[in-house]
């Protein structure tokens, strides 16, 4: 019987220069060689892309959903962080 | 119990809003069973899939058709992956899914039963079954939980290749030989009432239909789907000059329909049972894939060990 | 004689041998990444097959397509090397074929895109950069497999072993092979020994395998005179177009 099973990665893909890597799935695999191998013959058979990371899933630190409106929601009224918040004449360009 | 019954109400009150499941969120212990039986079957079907049409490549009757089926299948083998993987978000490992699957505990789509016996058997699986099967999966790509949806949009966008690659078969042999001819209206005969059965039971008989719509992981109705398809394939057909084989289907101007005869449930729920001329074939030959490549991913396993202690040994060394 | 006829097809008989054998991989792959990966290769080798044959059409003159060349010659007209229509055999024995091929396939093209060929030369560009992953494939698992469990070692010793006496022929050249180095068509086939020979002992080393001493060698296949299995190969590959001849697919 087989002891362990290859593990789990997520794969992230940047499908062409200027753009940030994007995460594409995951895949198994048994090292980081054949973990982007992988991801090379899985994710990318369409042109998908041109660079790929992978990190194994257990390595990945999430947020958790509970904490979600502690987190995030004291951004929402932030306003005065986002330009429409100023008031500039119309005359006024390029700004 | 209070705290259950409010988890459940916002639960129901985020989906009636269209927003999107996650896999850390909260989600009701029926609600995760139900999308790991439904995706991983939906897995399995791809998996087992490839079998029938695998059949053909090394039979494919030019290069061209060669390189095209060999990209379905493979596209197959993707499509199960992601589906895998979506189902692995739900906090099921891969390899206890294809388990279920070896056991008989899980199912598949009853349609891979079927031998493919002839090349229009390619073609005809590309038009129907896909066509089927893109019918079914389209909705999905609006199913309530994030991973799974992803998982169906990535896979609709390759499937868009598949049918039409199916119907071009056909649509050659429909212009060959009288033998292409013949090969093709036997193929239309055997796969149009399995192909209709893909949808699955009447929706009387479909006892998940309501609280799957609920929960938006269904969209749509067996039955409304299948009425669809239905409608679609007709005219395809008659491009093809095959004859469908039920003397029933005709137009019904007042529903705006066709009209079509009662399928075979019988047949139907002999193959789901696992007595379809192939359920035994399909299942042993996934299983003996998969026990022959036991020490192909034991040893990728054990070089990868021992690499990564080759590389601590020489780090600690440094230091 | 048409050397430069032979010459293609010699290429893409190699290629689509071995990708029709890889194409019988499709759904039975020890998992489901390699599943896809091997398929890759197979599409890879398809291809290649089809330019060439396309080419080697055209050289010939006839009006006759690509699928003529690889669906109506018979066992005797293919010129592929005997390593290639090899059985799949189980996945560590499909590795071991597939190394000892990518390892000559990677220099052969590497010197092909300098032919005075053009066409040829162009081919040879655009699959150096399949054969250049696949090379990178094969062996990293000829290294898995050599360096991984007791099992695996044994199994990829024992492949290596039977199919070891199939790489001379590589490396033997044809009266076609000879001719068109002559021309600046070919490539210099004892180059790319030395080059394979290079590639084999390094990864052989990492991966602990031992290298077989026999010199015992099986050739015949640039001739023409196969192994049994091509003739499987065929009647299940050609079946369609035998049995319907002229009829569109």
């Amino acid at each position: 019987m087989e002891k362990k099973n290859w593990p789990l990665w997520e794969v992230f893909i940047r499908s062409r220069q200027g753009l940030h890597h994007k995460h594409a799935g995951s895949l198994h695999a048994a090292d980081e060689q054949m973990a982007i191998e992988n991801a090379r013959d899985v994710y990318t058979r369409r042109n998908e892309g041109i660079s790929i990371w992978v990190v194994e899933s257990k390595h990945i630190h999430a947020s958790s959903p509970a904490e979600s409106e502690a987190l995030f929601d004291p951004a929402n009224d932030k306003v005065y962080r986002h330009p429409t918040f100023y008031d500039i004449p119309d005359e006024i360009k390029h700004m | 119990m209070a705290d259950i019954t409010a988890l459940e109400a916002h639960f129901q009150n985020t989906i009636d809003q269209e927003i999107k499941i996650e896999p850390k969120d909260w989600m009701p212990d029926a609600y995760r069973k139900t999308l790991i039986r439904q995706i991983s079957q939906h897995a399995h079907s791809e998996i087992v899939g490839m079998l029938p049409e695998g059949n053909w490549i090394t039979r494919a009757p030019s290069l061209r058709r060669k390189v095209a089926l060999l990209a379905k299948v493979q596209d197959e083998a993707g499509h199960g992956l992601y589906l895998y993987s979506a189902c692995e978000t739900l906090g099921v490992e891969r390899n206890e899914l294809v388990e279920q699957l070896h056991d008989g505990r899980a199912k598949y789509s009853s349609i891979f039963n079927y031998p493919t016996l002839t090349w229009a058997d390619i073609g005809v699986i590309g038009w129907l079954v896909d066509g089927a099967a893109i019918m079914n999966q389209v909705p999905l790509c609006r199913c309530s939980y994030g991973p799974y949806a992803r998982a169906m949009v990535r896979v609709c966008k390759e499937e868009s290749f598949h049918q039409r690659q199916g119907y071009e078969i056909l649509l050659t042999l429909s212009k060959g030989t009288e033998a292409q001819r013949r090969m093709l209206q036997d193929a239309v005969n055997r796969w149009w009432w399995p192909s209709l059965m893909m949808f699955g039971p009447n929706d009387a008989d479909s006892p998940h239909t309501a609280q799957s719509m609920k929960w938006k992981i269904k969209r749509f109705t067996n039955d409304e789907l299948r009425q669809k398809f239905v409608d679609v394939c007709v005219d395809q057909a008659k491009l093809l000059n095959v004859t469908l084989p039920d003397p029933d289907l005709k137009w019904n101007e007042e529903r705006g329909h066709y009209d079509f005869g009662e399928i075979n449930w019988d047949e139907f729920w002999q193959v789901v049972k696992g007595h379809g001329p192939c359920n035994k074939e399909r299942i042993d030959t996934r299983r003996r894939a998969h026990e022959e490549g036991a020490w192909v991913r034991e040893a990728a396993m054990a070089f990868a060990e021992k690499q990564a202690r080759r590389r601590a040994e020489e780090s600690s060394q440094v230091a | 004689m048409n050397h430069l006829l032979n010459y293609t097809l010699q290429i893409a008989d190699n290629a689509l041998i071995l990708g029709h054998r890889l194409s019988e991989w499709c759904g039975h792959g020890p998992i489901l990444e390699q599943d896809i990966a091997l398929t890759n290769l197979s599409l890879d080798l398809v291809g290649q097959a089809r330019s060439l044959y396309q080419y080697a059409a055209k050289v010939e003159g006839h009006g006759r397509t690509e699928d003529d060349m690889a669906y109506l010659r018979d066992e005797m007209d293919f010129k592929n090397v005997l390593l290639v229509e090899q059985k799949n055999g189980d996945f560590g024995r499909t590795i071991v074929r597939q190394f000892l091929f990518d390892a000559y396939h990677l220099p052969f093209y590497e010197a092909l895109q300098r032919s005075h060929d053009e066409t040829l030369a162009a081919i040879a560009e655009k699959s150096l950069k399949e054969v250049t992953y696949h090379l990178r494939y094969s062996s990293e698992w000829m290294i898995r497999l050599g360096d991984g469990t007791e099992e695996s070692h044994r199994r990829v010793q024992t492949a290596l072993d039977e199919l070891w006496r199939y790489t001379a022929e590589l490396f033997q050249p044809s009266a076609t092979d000879e001719a068109m180095l002559a021309e600046g068509i070919g490539v210099d086939l004892g180059a790319v020994k030395s080059r394979w020979e290079s590639t084999v002992a390094e990864i052989l080393r990492v991966a602990t395998l031992q290298q077989p001493d026999s010199n015992w060698m099986q050739n015949g296949g640039k001739a023409g005179r196969h192994t049994e299995h091509l003739g499987y190969i065929l009647a299940e590959m050609q079946y369609l177009q035998r049995v319907h001849p002229g009829a569109e697919w």
